[in-house]
């Protein structure tokens, strides 16, 4: 019976149609290999220009005033302490009050809903917010907390930061929380606990370095956003940490004195942005390591 | 003249339970003349509209081993989950008949079932350690019914441990994770965790399934040694593990129990024709 089967399955024995089809793969990985090299390539130049440019202005840039003095007018030696306070202030407050309603969101679509209707209408909502231009999140908070109470405030850019955050954390949970086998959750129940001991006792424990990396990145990502706080928190020169009151931050100082005329101000701008980008990349080397050290 | 079937009556003893299959199930707890723990009785299983038990009838005598083999599919796993309401876990499965312990259907609906069970322990396929300290892991079941005080939930733990035989191999290192000892201990973490509980009835789901030799050797001896004290169930793909460890074992076909005697009897005359052809490798 086997016998039969053997010359289908054998492979060719000719050994000119081996070699030929040998030379064939070479071939065709070397292509494939080459291609890839060149892509690689042209992604890193970019990277690699910007990263450059932006140590080598930034660090320029960079002085003690940079954090101990607020904003000045052009020409009298300022700093950027109100919009680094500022925008420690928003980040700080939009991840403590979105990171607890993601977390919940993301536990119930992984625990509670999963295959029901209204689930997958939370996770499809979910994820469009999650790709939502955030300038639309801004307009949205500007018509909700701006235009009715009067005036731009350090509470609406909380709040615009808020909604972008959330999805990200929902979406991490969700998929870290997957990725618990079932068995563990079995387990957990087989020993009589109730199915709420079982996600905080355990699955959270089991998925708690997926989740804090979800943070971190959904941190990084709402330091950097500057769109949904033009039209939220708007911005201020003065020292303010005045929740009720426009509110001074990092991105929206950058983007303001870069467009400016004046050299001191451009200084500034480089000195704030190199200041984003190293913090976003320690939260990234942050999130990295512990995801792999929860493995 | 003695007709053909009175071989199968003359060793049937004590109350026949419904004869789905003639006196096939007849050999079970009652003929063992055994306390029963747990009765199974006409119980049907469905996942949806997909009958995967049709009334089956036996009973688990207490103290005793049974195991319970058959094809992948046959329902042997599916009963396991019914004895400790894992199935009310998940919507759309559900369990009709009795299961009767301690005087009350289990698969009722007014049951409390965390109390069930923490009467009804289960051991998994694949060994289940809690992301937590070896200590934890254990002190985890125990907090769930009970609040020890310090000593008293330390000596227990050692206890449990001790129990399932691994207390030499990880009392120096109670408070590292659990996650770094290897799939033999990780399965005797387990059943200590099960035990850990006091839990009356103990179900192994293939419990050696994902083991190497020396390990399934030890965890065969540990379930030998925990009957003492427990009453087991071990599902199988194993029949030599059945043949070693149950008293009685109990063959499924389809989602029927095509027969139950006890282990030397099943394995060295089987009555059922089926049950012949499974043993002796002819499918499954």
């Amino acid at each position: 019976m086997s016998t039969t089967l053997q010359p289908a399955l054998a492979p060719a024995k000719d050994p000119a149609v081996a070699a030929r089809l040998g030379r064939r793969r070479k071939r065709a990985d070397g292509i494939a290999r080459i291609l890839s090299l060149v892509a690689t390539g042209i992604g890193l130049v970019f990277l690699a220009s910007i990263l450059a440019t932006l140590f080598y202005k930034g660090f320029g840039a960079m002085d003690l005033a940079v954090f101990t003095e607020v904003t000045k007018p052009p020409g009298s030696n300022g700093g950027l302490l109100n919009a680094i306070a500022g925008s420690l202030i928003q980040v700080v407050l939009a991840t403590v009050i979105g990171t607890p309603i993601g977390m919940l969101v993301g536990t119930y679509l992984a625990e509670y809903a999963k295959g029901s209707a209204f689930g997958n209408v939370v996770r499809f909502v979910s994820d469009i917010l999650l790709s939502a231009p955030s300038i639309l999140i801004g307009l949205f908070v500007y018509q909700l907390l701006v235009l009715p109470f009067g005036g731009f405030s350090g509470w609406a850019g909380v709040a615009a930061l808020t909604i972008i955050i959330i999805p990200i954390v929902v979406r991490t949970t969700e998929d870290m929380l997957s990725l618990i086998p079932n068995t563990l959750r079995e387990a957990v129940i087989g020993l009589g606990a109730p199915k709420w001991k079982m996600i905080v006792l355990v699955c959270w424990r089991a998925a708690i370095s997926g989740i804090i990396t979800g943070i971190l990145l959904g941190v990084a990502r709402i330091a950097g956003e500057t769109a949904p706080l033009l039209f939220t928190s708007l911005g201020n020169n003065a020292w303010s940490t005045d929740l009720t009151r426009p509110m001074p931050s990092l991105p929206i100082t950058i983007y303001s004195y870069a467009g400016s005329p004046f050299q001191d101000w451009i200084e500034l701008a480089w000195a704030g942005a190199l200041l984003i980008t190293l913090a976003v990349l320690l939260l990234n080397i942050l999130a990295r390591s512990l995801l792999r050290s929860g493995k | 003249m003695t007709l053909p079937s009175a071989t199968t009556a003359d060793r049937t003893v004590g109350t026949a339970p419904p004869a789905s299959f003639g006196g096939m199930q007849a050999r079970s707890a009652a003929a063992l003349n055994e306390t029963v723990r747990i009765a199974i009785r006409e119980l049907d299983f469905f996942y949806g509209d997909n009958r995967a038990l049709k009334k089956i009838s036996f009973d688990l005598p207490e103290k005793q081993v049974t195991g319970m083999i058959g094809p992948s599919g046959c329902g042997k796993s599916t009963l396991l989950r019914v004895l400790n309401r894992m199935y009310s876990l998940y919507p759309g499965q559900r369990a009709e008949g009795e299961v009767l312990m301690d005087g009350e259907n289990i698969i009722a609906a007014d049951v409390d079932i965390n109390a069930l069970r923490a009467k009804v322990g289960m051991v998994f396929q694949k060994p289940t350690p809690f992301p937590m300290t070896i200590h934890e892991n254990i002190a985890f079941g125990i907090r769930l019914h009970e609040t020890l005080s310090r000593t008293a939930m330390e000596e227990r733990v050692e206890w449990a441990l001790t129990r399932a035989a691994i207390w030499g191999e990880v009392k120096d290192r109670l408070h590292s994770s659990a996650m770094g000892l290897s799939g033999g201990q990780q399965q005797r973490l387990c059943i200590a965790r099960t035990i850990a509980v006091r839990p009356e009835v103990i179900l192994f789901d293939e419990p050696t399934s994902a083991l190497d030799p020396i390990s399934t050797l030890k965890i065969e001896e540990l379930i030998d040694e925990l009957k003492q004290d427990f009453t087991i169930a071990i599902v199988t793909h194993n029949m030599q593990q059945a043949a070693r460890c149950a008293d009685q074992v109990a063959f499924f076909y389809l989602g029927e129990l095509i027969e139950i005697a006890p282990a030397g009897e099943l394995f060295t005359a089987p009555r059922h024709p089926k049950t012949q052809e499974y043993i002796t490798g002819r499918f499954g």
